[in-house]
């Protein structure tokens, strides 16, 4: 088993998840405060396209939009993210997938931060006298990021989990490995487990991490 | 003052007039966005009539194509729902076991499998069916993608039971053992039928997560599920582009309708006063922070 598998890059595969992962978990990031910020503002338009949004991106699998991002944008639509080179091209349209799907959850997730903040906290922050930018800084937003700390880390460990889903446009990440050692050497425990064990690794610090964060940032009410 | 948002008061003149402006320039940026994409489909030939014409005239794409590959996606994500129960009722009661190793073990796999993603327990699944002949061959694929849901589904749920447990008013379990019932008997018949009801409403949840999940095939040549059926249909028709789009928009129906449903289920249980699970509430890890998050790695609609 050992031996087997020492002709593989092992940890060369899941340092591309890893850059999935970190690309992904900072597009994601970036898109859902986006999404979110529409989601939330009295703007009716805004928050119709920010619900438009999360409804259209978190019902469709994945799967199907990386399968797309390829198969359809770059190949017919002719949407090639680096032209110099086809992995290249697949891995960015993946982190643009990734994004794209996981930014949904980063909205829900700030947005259920909000919505752990009581209108008492805000009526209370106007009837000091605060002002609007004084009370988002000094009473509602602290209190909603950390509410949001414990979803927001689920999001991102299913967004690592889920750069496997990179495996059906072929970037080089875990999944594709093992697909490889699968075809070649069969399917035996051993393999599974060591790339089963992988995503422990990565997935699991995190949950932790994030646990803790969410429990020592809590809003005692 | 009726606070639709915590973080802004009503409106007053300027505001509303500043409200006006901002709609405008939103739906500016919309229209532009759609045209857009528009004109890009446009210079690629893909919103020729004879590309989504099929769609309306020719019975063959969707009884050949369509339909079974909605069937197909749906066959997989019932049978995996049945089998998750199975296997989260088990493992959950077991996490919950009076009797400290069956709870160590439960434990460890509730979580290895919630840790592990799903497509990986495919490929694996599959590569042991393929060369171990326990399933026809032509049922391997279904059987690799099932394999698959069920595992991951099924440590999710087995969360959920034991969530729920902790999420039922401790008295309830108290009285149980104080009229003599024992633990077990009180877990029986007094908080698992309470537990279930409150999940009701996060198990939809877990079925738009089954149903997306069953996409995954794809990658394990489960080929007479949606996806994989629009490619072919995409390809036998000339026109990949919108076969694509209209098995989203398949997908993207079926699933807000289950969301919504899960919805209704909860506002009608919290109606009547029962403990709910959030079917798209955060959670993360832990249980036993009492009633509100139940949060798990892959979590319900988190992502997955």
């Amino acid at each position: 088993m050992g031996n087997v598998l020492s002709n593989y890059d092992i940890l060369g595969a899941f340092w591309g998840t890893i850059l999935l992962s970190i690309f992904g978990t900072i597009g994601s990031l970036i898109l859902g405060t986006i999404v979110a910020v529409l989601r939330l503002s009295p703007v009716k338009v805004f928050q119709w396209l920010g619900t438009w949004y999360v409804n259209t991106f978190r019902n469709t699998p994945l799967t199907l939009l990386m399968v797309f991002s390829v198969l359809g944008m770059t190949y017919i639509l002719g949407i090639n993210l680096d032209p110099t080179d086809i992995k290249g091209n697949a891995f960015r349209w993946a982190v643009v997938m990734l994004s794209i799907y996981h930014g949904a959850f980063i909205c829900e997730a700030l947005r259920s931060g909000v919505n752990t903040v009581p209108a008492g906290q805000a009526e209370a922050a106007r009837a000091m006298g605060l002002t609007f930018g004084q009370s988002m800084r000094h009473v509602l937003l602290p209190q909603a990021f950390r509410g949001a700390i414990a979803p927001i880390g689920s999001t991102i460990i299913a967004l690592v989990k889920n750069t496997t889903v990179a495996v059906v446009v072929g970037v080089a990440e875990a999944a594709n490995l093992m697909s490889v050692v699968i075809e070649n050497e069969g399917s035996s425990i051993g393999v599974f487990l060591v790339f089963a064990i992988g995503f422990v690794i990565l997935t699991l610090p995190l949950g932790l991490l994030f646990t803790s964060l969410s429990r020592r940032l809590a809003v005692k009410r | 003052m009726s606070t639709q948002s915590v973080l802004f008061d009503a409106p007053g003149p300027r505001a509303r007039r500043r409200h006006a402006i901002l709609a405008v320039v939103g739906v500016a940026v919309a229209l532009a966005a759609l045209y857009f994409v528009l004109r890009k489909m446009q210079a690629a030939n893909q919103l020729q009539g004879f590309m989504w014409k099929p769609f309306v005239t020719d019975r063959a794409v969707w009884r050949d194509y369509l339909l079974p590959g909605l069937w197909g996606t749906v066959k997989a994500a019932l049978i995996s729902i049945v089998l998750a129960g199975v296997f989260g009722l088990v493992f959950g009661i077991g996490r919950l076991s009076t009797v400290a190793p069956v709870r160590w073990v439960s434990s460890v796999v509730v979580e290895f499998f919630r840790a592990v993603p799903v497509l990986i327990m495919m490929i694996f699944a599959f590569g042991v069916y393929t060369r171990s002949h326990v399933f026809a061959d032509a049922l391997n694929p279904l059987a690799a993608v099932v394999t698959g849901l069920t595992l991951y589904n099924g440590s999710v749920i087995a969360e959920l039971v034991r969530s729920g447990v902790h999420a039922l008013p401790a008295g309830q379990g108290e009285a149980g053992l104080s009229i003599g019932l024992t633990p077990g008997q009180v877990l029986r018949s007094i908080q698992l039928p309470q537990a279930l009801t409150a999940m009701l409403p996060a198990l939809i949840g877990q079925f738009v997560t089954i149903l997306k999940d069953s996409a995954l095939g794809y990658q394990v040549l489960y080929s007479s599920e949606l996806l994989s059926q629009s490619k072919t249909l995409g390809s036998n028709f000339a026109n990949t582009v919108p076969a694509y789009i209209v098995a989203a928009i398949l997908f993207i129906t079926m699933n807000y309708l289950l969301s919504r449903l899960a919805v209704y289920v909860e506002r009608r249980l919290s109606r009547r006063g029962r403990t709910t699970l959030h079917a798209t509430g955060p959670v993360l890890g832990d249980a036993d922070q009492e009633p509100a998050p139940p949060v798990s790695a892959g979590s319900a609609g988190l992502g997955r």
